[in-house]
């Protein structure tokens, strides 16, 4: 995947903004490798499509600079650029057929009949839709116009390759399937991609690498796993799958980049320091449910406290409790599926417990301090 | 029960909702129109005046005079017409058919009040010779034709002779078949310069900002909504001799002040002056469709490789093809049977097969004519919008 191919797109200190007022991109720095999948996951307003159009060409860059191949952007129009995009509502032209849709971006290009029709055989081929020339794109399912689309975005071997939200159209079935289908292309050309999507569990099964965004900025820029393993932002903590997250206020500094924090009323949780931190500061303590154990005996885990069950859900593969502790109402726990787990009701009193290297302290965030 | 109860509701509110339309439409326009077509090919009023003659004429050889019978017959209804003043309208269609023949019948009837004799034949071509001529007979017989085509013929430039074939009118007297080509011919040109003018101003309004949208939209619909009569009049104030626009071109030294163009009263005006008018009927719908064109479609053209002509010669311009063919077919359909602005401001040249139905309604008092070509004209905008049905298909017009 990631096979270290140099920089291919730079973002430099890149600002937009649409009314001269309002940042909805700021100061962005950004380095995307040549071969790379990388994500831009954040909200809806977080400006990762606006990201997305500058580089394709379709929005100005207000100020910084956008390279690709050390090559500033502005100075190439839009369909100079040779990327290859893929619109949320796949923007396939009505009036052309499946064969000539993918063709378009040949004919312009000058290339010669045969080979065009080569090349859209080879690149449905390459989307499962072979045979599917002649058919208008109003004939298609959803997941078929978006198989389209995607080979409309590759056939004239670009690159790059954006893609805005592709999968928002279609069910969450068909949506999984097509994750999977634009792994396995990208993994077979190795074109460099990038991808605007809301969904985390779309950046995560996809990218090489996820760039959270929030407010026009990137709170933190990693790969799936250390994005969720390792987020260094409350915001990151919780939008990267399910978290517990504790407001409390350090007490005292320990060794081994531990922390003892103060949370709810009387409780002490032990948590791994991640920015430089104080006795007094505030913190977002984050602990993973699953990391979370039901205690059988006193002082199990460095982290133990008593809870009450307020409620419990069977999802399949493991069992979602929802617990009073630490002063928070809906605290989550998920416990595997396992033999002797039914020992639980709603309403017992149980012991609950975590590592402190499973534990969090993230700094607060500079606006949010009240 | 219930359920057949509950469908007959169904059905009575919706027609209930329509009935004062259909009512509107049968009483304002499907009666009126329906009696125009009977009239172009219903005209007794000759029967009705002179039944028994022309029951009479209907046994009669047509080469030779008719016999003492049938003038016998012809002057006591020419008498009884003189009471009932109808004399008149069967001198007029006669005459129509045997120009140069009007005078007979007054004449005759008048004159046959105060003779006293049983040899009616020879009395009455005492009164006018015309009488022994066999063509004002076959005349009257024609014009006795309770059901006709000789409108449509006549709507045509054709005629039938005396003998019964049929052939064109003499040179001096074709009008229509002119007016037709060039009624055409003006539908075709206002239409082609309306898209012409018209498709920039709504690819404009459509890719503007709203704010900006708005105004443009205004200015587009503020002489929409202005009087018919006011703008073709303004027209007027422009284009006449001593009008602004000549007046410009003098003070430019484009044109001599001896030799001003003419730009009204003639075809240049009417082609002026019904552009400007029928202009919305162009920009609305094209505004309508290209409104829905997604600029993503742009945006994808672009990022494929294709410049801003090739974007929109392959992909803009295709999609907009609903607007431009329902924004053609409502001004050619227009058009066709447009009035005030060529009588306003056409002249003699710049006349329409229009303003010729206007002509024999309210001065000559064809109708039946009128009546004939209206059908014509009629028929024509059904062909025009079945052969666009054919292409298009009516069901993908979009206006706005």
């Amino acid at each position: 995947m990631g096979n270290g191919g140099g920089t291919h797109i730079a973002f430099e200190h890149v600002t937009k903004s649409y009314d001269g007022t309002t940042q909805v991109v700021k100061d962005l720095c950004l380095e995307i490798e040549r071969g790379e999948f990388l994500t831009l996951l954040g909200p809806s307003g977080s400006g990762k499509t606006t990201c997305l159009m500058m580089l394709a060409g379709f929005e100005t860059i207000s100020s910084g600079n956008i390279s690709i191949d050390g090559q500033a952007v502005h100075t190439i129009v839009p369909h100079k650029r040779g990327i290859g995009m893929v619109f949320q509502n796949y923007a396939l032209f009505p009036h052309l057929s499946v064969g000539r849709n993918l063709s378009f971006p040949l004919e312009v290009r000058g290339i010669s009949s045969s080979e065009r029709a080569d090349r859209v055989k080879k690149a449905l081929e390459l989307v499962q839709l072979e045979g599917f020339e002649d058919r208008k794109p109003a004939n298609l399912s959803g997941g078929q116009q978006q198989r389209v689309a995607i080979a409309r975005a590759l056939v004239f071997e670009p690159e790059i390759v954006l893609m805005d939200e592709p999968l928002g159209a279609l069910d969450r079935r068909l949506r999984e399937e097509m994750q999977y289908e634009i792994r396995r292309i990208h993994q077979q050309l190795g074109v460099t991609m990038v991808y605007v999507t809301h969904d985390q569990q779309e950046a995560m099964v996809l990218s090489d690498r996820v760039a959270v965004f929030r407010d026009g900025s990137i709170e933190q820029i990693a790969p799936p796993e250390t994005l969720y393993e390792e987020p260094n932002r409350v915001f990151v903590s919780s939008f990267i799958g399910d978290n517990n997250v504790l407001y409390g206020k350090v007490e005292e500094i320990r060794p081994g980049d531990l922390c003892n924090v103060a949370v709810g009323s009387e409780d002490h949780v032990q948590a791994l320091i991640i920015e430089d931190t104080q006795p007094g500061d505030s913190v977002w303590v984050a602990v993973r449910p699953e990391r979370v154990a039901i205690a059988r005996e006193e002082k199990q885990y460095s982290n133990q406290f008593e809870a009450i069950v307020k409620d419990i859900v069977f999802m399949g593969d493991h069992l979602r409790l929802n617990l009073e502790t630490c002063g928070q109402r809906d605290f989550i726990v998920k416990i595997p599926n396992i033999v002797g787990h039914g020992a639980v009701l709603p309403g017992d009193r149980i012991q609950i417990g975590w590592a402190a290297l499973d534990c969090r302290a993230l700094p607060m965030d500079k606006e949010k301090e009240n | 029960m219930t359920d057949k109860r509950s469908g007959v509701q169904r059905l009575i509110v919706p027609v209930g909702l329509v009935l004062p339309l259909i009512a509107f439409i049968l009483v304002t326009f499907v009666i009126p129109l329906g009696s125009m077509v009977i009239q172009s090919v219903h005209d007794p009023e000759v029967a009705e005046v002179l039944p028994n003659t022309l029951n009479l004429l209907s046994e009669w050889d047509g080469t030779s005079v008719p016999s003492e019978e049938v003038f016998e017959s012809m002057a006591q209804e020419l008498v009884l017409s003189r009471e009932s003043r109808t004399t008149g309208k069967v001198a007029t269609r006669v005459n129509r058919i045997a120009s140069g023949t009007r005078s007979v019948f007054g004449k005759t009837a008048r004159r046959l009040e105060r003779i006293e004799t049983t040899e009616l034949r020879s009395a009455m071509i005492d009164i006018d010779d015309r009488w022994k001529d066999v063509e004002l007979w076959i005349a009257i017989r024609e014009a006795g034709r309770e059901y006709t085509v000789k409108h449509y013929l006549h709507a045509v430039d054709l005629e039938r002779e005396l003998d019964g074939g049929i052939h064109p009118v003499s040179e001096d007297q074709r009008i229509y078949n002119t007016l037709y080509l060039r009624t055409l011919f003006v539908s075709l040109a206002v239409t082609f310069f309306c898209f012409l003018i018209g498709y920039p101003i709504a690819y404009a309004i459509a890719n503007v900002s709203d704010s900006m949208a708005k105004i443009l939209l205004l200015i587009v619909l503020i002489p929409f909504w202005t009087s018919l009569l006011v703008r073709t009049t303004s027209w007027l104030v422009l284009l006449q001799n001593q009008g602004v626009v000549n007046d410009i071109l003098v003070w430019l030294g484009l044109v001599n002040d001896s030799d001003r163009l003419a730009l009204i009263h003639n075809m240049t005006g009417t082609l002026v002056a019904m552009t400007h008018v029928l202009l919305p009927f162009m920009i609305l719908p094209l505004y309508a469709v290209m409104r829905a064109i997604p600029t993503d479609y742009m945006k994808a053209a672009a990022s494929l490789g294709a410049n801003p002509a090739q974007s929109f010669v392959r992909v803009y311009f295709p999609q907009s093809l609903p607007g431009i063919s329902a924004g053609c077919l409502l001004v050619f359909i227009l058009s066709l049977g447009y009035y005030i602005t060529p009588a306003l401001v056409g002249g003699t040249k710049g006349q329409l097969i229009s303003n010729m139905i206007a002509y024999h309604i309210q001065s000559s008092l064809n109708w039946g004519l009128a009546a004939a070509i209206s059908v014509i004209l009629l028929t024509g905008v059904f062909i025009c919008y079945f052969i666009f049905d054919k292409w298009v298909g009516v069901d993908k017009l979009r206006l706005s």
